[in-house]
């Protein structure tokens, strides 16, 4: 089953790679949402002096985020045709495929959540109290949005109904890990230690976890016709 | 499935109900600040808490053995299951709502139990929702029971984990003692975990009603 995960995420990244289809879409559509917010902003003189600044630097990143990841995942299952989907069945193990998934989507996240993060302290100037420790919750909060939104893709796409199930399906589940990692990444910013906030860090992984081992057990179901 | 159609719960559920209405509100309660004798909601707002969590078991168990034997009775179970669990959902929260309003002083103050609960609520709506939104009952079924599986412990961690990491006022949140610690005594203990059992007990006796009227309903349109 390893030896199949990795070449199925061979194969997307390299489907990927030829196209740039997903990647560029979504880096556009981060970059034009972070300099709508900008423009917007910048409308309201004094608003980078105000005290509340910082609280909304991090929210909108994590909201500005959130959108970027429901947009780029939602592809991962939708754009699969069923006769393709009808062949990886005859060859491949299920869990195989979902873990590919999961794991492309997760380094996808990971290289745009860092590129997103650059050009948005380039619009937004904020300094960061523990750099690390923000890395650290943005490296979890790809993670977590790879792994509920791919699951959830995979069920909205198979109802039938794309995207606005989509975001129905997936916004509630989304919320305990969003305001997990909004704490997380405030105490980064007001840089305090990684030791004291370990109770979100054990929380965010421990979520990831559960949803990963559902995901593995259902997803054998699910993509059953 | 024998044991929906037995008697003896039954009877065991309207005994248990009908006696925490007068252990529950006659027998004596310790005085406590802002509390008074509002703590007596313990006996109502609890349970249905409770009684959700009874039913949405029930419902993921269920869920579990449509997607292991696709029988149409499992998926009726899981889905009379959680529109019970529901209900319960909703008089849960509103019972929550005034002991709040008595006691932290407003009906929704955004504390965290509150926020995480409503969102608790949407995560059973978008149940509800996904199975509108496909038509085939097979698939309609499978993919309900699968939704129905992640989204559980989803719900848990948000109703039961995360409150209790912040601040929050609610007992056994932020670092507040649960009740059970110091102000549950003996004598509240008398009256409480009978209606914990006595409204775990309704809310499945109003899933099976619900479970059986559906069974009918689902055996009348059968084409034969």
């Amino acid at each position: 089953m390893l030896k199949q995960t990795l070449t199925l995420l061979q194969k997307e990244i390299l489907i990927e790679w030829r196209s740039k289809y997903a990647f560029n879409s979504v880096l556009l559509y981060v970059v034009s949402t972070v300099f709508v917010c900008y423009i917007a902003f910048s409308l309201s003189p004094g608003f980078q002096q105000s005290a509340g600044y910082p609280i909304v630097w991090n929210v909108l990143f994590w909201v500005i985020m959130l959108f970027a990841a429901v947009n780029a995942i939602a592809k991962s299952f939708l754009t699969e045709s069923r006769g393709r989907m009808l062949y990886y069945y005859s060859i491949t193990d299920a869990r195989a495929v979902i873990l590919s998934k999961t794991i492309y989507n997760g380094l996808l996240m990971l290289i745009l959540s860092t590129l997103t993060l650059i050009i948005y302290s380039l619009f937004f100037t904020n300094t960061l109290g523990n750099p690390g420790l923000y890395f650290l919750a943005v490296f979890l909060g790809s993670v977590s949005f790879s792994t509920v939104f791919t699951m959830v893709s995979a069920i909205a796409s198979k109802a039938g109904n794309g995207s606005g199930l989509m975001a129905v399906l997936s916004f509630p589940v989304i919320i305990p890990v969003i305001l997990t990692l909004i704490k997380l990444s405030k105490n980064a910013m007001d840089g305090i230690d990684a030791i004291s906030t370990n109770q979100y860090i054990i929380l965010l992984v421990a979520i990831n976890f559960i949803v990963v081992a559902t995901s593995l057990i259902l997803f054998p179901f699910l993509w059953r016709d | 499935m024998k044991f929906i159609y037995q008697t003896w719960w039954k009877v065991l559920t309207v005994i248990l109900i009908g006696s925490t209405f007068i252990t529950g509100l006659l027998f004596k309660v310790p005085r406590l600040d802002i509390l008074h004798e509002t703590i007596r909601n313990l006996y109502f707002h609890v349970p249905m808490w409770m009684g959700m969590l009874t039913v949405l078991v029930v419902s993921v168990f269920y869920s579990v053995r449509y997607l292991a034997n696709p029988k149409e009775e499992y998926d009726i179970a899981a889905v009379e299951c959680v529109n019970t669990g529901l209900f319960f959902y909703a008089i849960g929260l509103v019972t929550g709502m005034m002991w709040a309003k008595y006691t932290w002083g407003e009906y929704w103050s955004g504390d965290p139990k509150q926020n995480s609960a409503a969102i608790a609520f949407l995560l059973y709506c978008a149940y509800v929702v996904l199975r509108n939104s496909i038509d085939e009952e097979q698939k309609r079924a499978k993919i309900a029971a699968i939704y129905n599986i992640f989204a559980f412990p989803i719900m848990v961690v948000l109703i039961f984990v995360l409150p209790r990491m912040t601040d929050s006022l609610h007992p056994g949140s932020g670092g507040n003692p649960a009740f059970g610690k110091y102000d549950l005594d003996n004598g509240m203990k008398l009256a409480f975990y009978p209606a914990m059992l006595g409204w775990s007990f309704l809310a499945l006796w109003i899933a099976t009603l619900r479970f059986r009227i559906r069974t009918i309903e689902y055996k009348k349109n059968a084409v034969n």
